[in-house]
């Protein structure tokens, strides 16, 4: 995302210009607009004109609309952001609170205004702008029968294609059809990788799966590519990489990123990151209990301790339509840098955000144990 | 009239033995022009043979006394009825049932007869389902009482095909039309005739399974499981060899083979690991099966692989067997690294009795690598009863055998080393097999079949293979596949190549279906009777115990669970309570979190709906594993099913 202009007051009321450039940059937009906040762009609108003698034309016009949002539409597989608002500034075709709906598009500037820009969003902001991208990263998690062509950017994890298909059992006498049955399944994950993935923009390609099925799978790839000289993938051969996973089940993902090797290639995304904080979390959890801790409820009282080391927060929650209670998370995540913790913001498109929100979308591993915490919420759930 | 005929169903031998007693009404008067007409037929049709024959044999016991008590009774009842539209031998039944109690036995009558409706409109629901079991059970009779009269057997069973098809057909007439007076005394001889069928079906089962199953051996399903390496198939292909069910020649072409790609030792595990990549890795990946027959049972063998990434397969192969057989490696270094942390021994163990597997026979193999020493096999069996006990496995059950699977000491005969011989005198691995007791089978029970693998058969059909769980399963029979709800016929059944007509609880069946797409079906569905099917839902409570975890089980944890042959992710939502893991008290509600071996409710959600059951219901259904990151964490115990 390109910052064209930013102008804030004080207070922190005004607006700021921004030029998405990437689909991933509407992930931002999105978790940057809330309900209320005024968003100016252009768009197309259907403008129905009456004639003189009353017989009524329609055409589409571009202009230039700025509506105050009532509701937001993110479509995280197209990376499509969709605002539905009334107009509040009335021009030759649109009326004083007609209703309008904006597509945000690429490359078309947009501008946001908000009554109040707080820490978050400021540094959402900083986050879109910043111009070193980290590495793209795409990842098939595979297992007999069943595979996830997925691509993972620093905030996103795009589950790009799912692959399940049945391949009989060997069985005595039977193994042609155990063997044809894996064939064809090599053959749709391989055609789901060549129709997904681009090798352009994506720097590390990752095979995971159980077993041996990776191995076996790389191979018949790359015969297929020698057979029907398919230079894209031949020419890209020393991007792949084989990890272990436990499954192909997506959240096997999880592993992939944890993988030394792996993290070694893609150097701290941001993905990767998250998947080593969580995991900590459940090490404190295993190891002493007292010094980890989940939910709103517990997680304040810990901070009104100044007890926070590391914060786990998801994005999910400073998206909720309440204002106040958004302002309560804002202010959690603020007192906890205040107080020299670390605040780790999961994106809930990574596998490891979603087990997060799972997990009430908030947690924090403390400096100090908090026996206390523990038996209180004992006491607690049992009135 | 004659395309009318059932004439695949026509016995001609009966007809012609009735031939000369029905003269004067044709034989087209049994198979009924119009509803309307029925009624008036009915009656001498049933007067003449059954219902004659009935009576005398039930009165025929009666004393005079008893005899006058019944014609009262009855002249009471028909009086009070208004007609003889309940056949008389009913009424001698449930008159006798109440001890000759005209109002009771009336008041029973009229029940009946309230109930019936309701009946019938469960048969219009499902009219195919009800017909063809009707048939089935007509032609088993037909095969298994020779001795009883042919003709009641016929008039009895030939019939009611025909006569459902008619019953199907009027009830949904009187649904549509007022009139519904008219159909009430035909009605009240439809359930009548269906009641039988839905009886004789009921109890089919087990007589069937006795007359089926009765003599002959036992069927048994045995899972071999261990660490890796642990040569489980080298021990099961030599033990296949030296009771000669492999071939000597084939077994000559293993030797060379092995020996060409340098993996002697590999010779008699070849006999169970069948594909290139198995043979060349030289590990099992997918359970291998073999049968061979012992003194008093026959055993199919599962050859599960011990491979810490192909668990999922061992998992579907032991939740298909009914007792396991651990193999251990004796070899110094081997059993600690196999068994202590991180190895496979124990995760098979606590895994096979989970599923439901109670019998355990441990081979203590390669002791040959540690010359037979005896302290080193207690100092194994030692370590491991601990352990056994601890999983849950009673110690009687429990049976270790030394022996040696490359060298095939004590497989089937007793050793012949001089220094095992000097320490051991109980029985050779085969014996110990033999001894297993082989499972109750649930054959009355409603009929459940997990798919395990699906496949192309011959010409258009295709086979779904899979365990019986409970019930038992006819050809052309019905199913429901869940949890997708389709229906589908059974168009043949086969156990291991050999073509059945019908298959129970406990059997490894390939089913063909037929009249459902093969897209449609997936490993890890259900097979199930259409009338009582199973649950399906995507949110269940379970109770379960934590196995050794790395990290603690939090809400919102994803695991991999397995029910059945089923593998599909799951989130665990909630953590209801932590119970006491040997009383099972409450010793906490809403814990944060589930440490190591603790016991616990939970509530787990899967994205995609499932076919389960509760376990108090149906155990074999009611079964869960969870698994993470490769290993597995808990198992458990369906409580609740939320639809």
């Amino acid at each position: 995302m390109r910052l064209v202009d930013k102008s804030i007051d004080k207070e922190g009321e005004g607006s700021i210009t921004l030029i998405p450039e990437e689909p991933e940059d509407m992930w931002h937009a999105y978790n940057l607009i809330s309900e209320g906040d005024s968003v100016r762009s252009t768009t197309i609108r259907k403008v129905q004109s009456e004639s003189a003698t009353g017989s009524s034309t329609s055409n589409r016009v571009r202009t230039m609309l700025t509506i105050t949002v009532e509701n937001i539409d993110f479509d995280t597989q197209a990376c499509m952001l969709r605002l539905k608002g009334r107009n509040i500034e009335e021009n030759q075709y649109v009326k004083m609170g007609a209703y309008h709906t904006l597509d945000l598009e690429l490359n078309r500037k947009f501008s946001l205004r908000k009554h109040e820009w707080d820490s978050v969003s400021l540094e959402r902001v900083e986050i879109s702008v910043d111009p070193t991208k980290s590495a793209d990263v795409a990842a098939v998690i595979m297992q007999e029968g069943l595979a996830h062509v997925c691509l993972i950017t620093s905030s996103m994890t795009l589950v790009r294609a799912k692959i399940d298909v049945t391949i009989p059992r060997k069985r005595k006498g039977f193994v042609q059809q155990h063997e044809k049955g894996l064939a064809k399944f090599y053959e749709n994950v391989m055609q789901g990788i060549l129709r997904h993935v681009n090798f352009d923009i994506v720097k590390c390609v990752l095979i995971g799966s159980p077993g041996f099925v990776r191995d076996q799978f790389f191979e018949y790839m790359f015969q297929m590519a020698v057979k029907l000289d398919n230079k894209v993938l031949l020419d890209n051969k020393s991007k792949f990489m084989l990890v272990h996973t436990s499954s192909g089940f997506k959240h096997s993902l999880k592993e992939v990123l944890q993988d030394p090797a792996v993290i070694n290639k893609i150097s701290e995304t941001k993905a990767a990151g998250e998947v080593k904080a969580l995991e900590n979390f459940y090490t404190t959890l295993q190891c002493e209990p007292a010094k980890a801790f989940y939910g709103k409820k517990h997680v304040e009282t810990a901070n009104e301790a100044q007890a926070i080391e590391t914060l786990l927060i998801s994005d999910n929650l400073f998206r909720c339509k309440d204002v106040n209670l958004r302002k309560e998370y804002v202010n959690l995540v603020d007192s906890v840098r205040e107080s020299g913790g670390d605040v780790k913001i999961f994106s809930s498109l990574h596998i490891s955000g979603e087990q997060l929100e799972q997990l009430t979308g908030v947690a924090a591993i403390l400096r100090f144990p908090m026996p206390e915490l523990e038996d209180e919420d004992s006491e607690a759930e049992e009135d | 009239m004659s395309r009318h005929r059932d004439i695949r169903n026509m016995d001609f031998q009966d007809d012609y033995d009735g031939y000369d007693d029905v003269y004067g009404h044709s034989v087209d008067d049994d198979y009924y022009i119009s509803p309307s007409n029925k009624q008036f037929i009915y009656n001498r049709d049933n007067s003449r043979d059954k219902n004659i024959q009935e009576e005398d044999e039930k009165e025929a016991e009666l004393s005079d006394m008893d005899k006058a008590k019944l014609e009262s009774c009855i002249t009471q009842i028909t009086e009070m009825l208004g007609s003889t539209l309940i056949p008389r031998n009913e009424l001698v039944n449930v008159i006798m049932k109440f001890n000759y109690n005209t109002e009771r036995s009336l008041n029973a009558l009229l029940e009946q007869q309230n109930k019936e409706p309701e009946r019938i409109e469960q048969v219009v629901a499902i009219p195919r389902t009800t017909i063809v079991p009707a048939d089935t059970a007509d032609k088993i009779v037909k095969v298994t009482a020779p001795q009883q009269n042919p003709l009641s057997v016929t008039k009895g069973f030939e019939l009611p095909p025909a006569r459902l098809d008619i019953s199907k057909l009027q009830a949904t007439s009187r649904s549509q039309s007022p009139a519904s007076g008219r159909g009430t005394p035909v009605n009240q001889e439809v359930p009548d005739e269906l009641k039988t069928t839905r009886r004789e079906n009921k109890i089919d089962p087990d007589t069937q399974y006795k007359k089926e199953r009765g003599e002959g051996k036992e069927h048994l399903y045995m899972v071999v499981i261990g660490h890796v390496d642990a040569g489980k198939s080298t021990l099961m292909g030599h033990l296949l060899c030296e009771l000669g069910q492999v071939n000597q020649k084939v077994m000559h072409k293993y030797e060379q083979e092995s020996k060409k790609l340098g993996k002697q030792s590999f010779m008699y595990a070849w006999v169970l690991d069948e594909t290139g990549e198995e043979r060349t890795r030289g590990i099992t990946m997918d359970v291998g099966r073999f049968q061979f027959e012992t003194k008093t049972k026959a055993v199919t063998l599962l050859d599960a692989p011990g491979h810490r990434d192909f668990i999922p397969n061992m998992i579907s192969g032991a939740g298909q067997a009914d007792v396991a057989l651990m193999v251990v490696d004796a070899t110094r270094g081997e059993f600690e690294s196999g068994f202590d942390y991180g190895g496979q021994t124990r995760e098979h163990a606590l895994l096979v009795r989970s599923l439901g597997v109670s019998q355990l026979a441990v081979a203590i193999n390669k002791l040959d690598t540690v010359s037979w020493s005896q302290e080193r096999f207690d100092d194994i069996v030692k370590k491991l009863k601990v352990f056994l006990k601890q999983a849950g496995f009673r110690e009687s059950d429990v049976t270790f055998v030394p022996c040696s699977g490359l060298t095939g000491q004590n497989l089937i005969e007793k050793p012949t080393e001089n220094e095992l011989l000097v320490w051991y005198n109980g029985p050779c691995l085969l014996e110990t097999i033999d001894k297993f007791k082989s499972p109750q089978r649930p054959v009355s029970k409603p009929f459940r079949l997990s798919i395990n693998d699906i496949f192309k058969g011959t010409g258009s059909a295709f086979c779904v293979s899979g365990r019986v769980e409970t019930g038992a399963l006819n050809v052309s029979d019905k199913v429901l596949v869940c949890p997708n709800r389709e229906s589908a016929i059974v168009k043949s059944l086969s156990i291991e190549e050999a073509s059945q007509l019908v298959v129970f609880a406990g059997d490894q069946a390939t089913v063909t279906l037929s009249g459902i797409e093969m897209q449609n079906v997936s490993v890890g569905n259900i097979l199930c009777d259409p009338i009582r099917p199973v649950q399906v839902a995507t949110k269940f409570q379970a109770r379960i115990v934590v196995f050794n975890v790395q990290v603690p089980i939090t809400k919102g944890y994803s695991v991999v669970l397995h029910h059945q042959s089923l593998v599909e992710p799951a989130v665990i939502t909630k953590l209801i309570s932590q119970l006491n893991k040997s009383t099972g008290e409450l010793e906490k509600k809403h814990p944060r979190f589930l440490g190591n071996n603790t016991s616990a409710t939970i509530e787990i959600q899967v994205q995609r709906p499932i076919a389960l059951e509760l376990y108090s219901e149906c155990k074999e259904l009611g079964r869960v594993m969870l698994r993470q990151g490769g290993v597995t964490i808990a198992a458990g115990l369906i409580t609740n099913i939320t639809v």
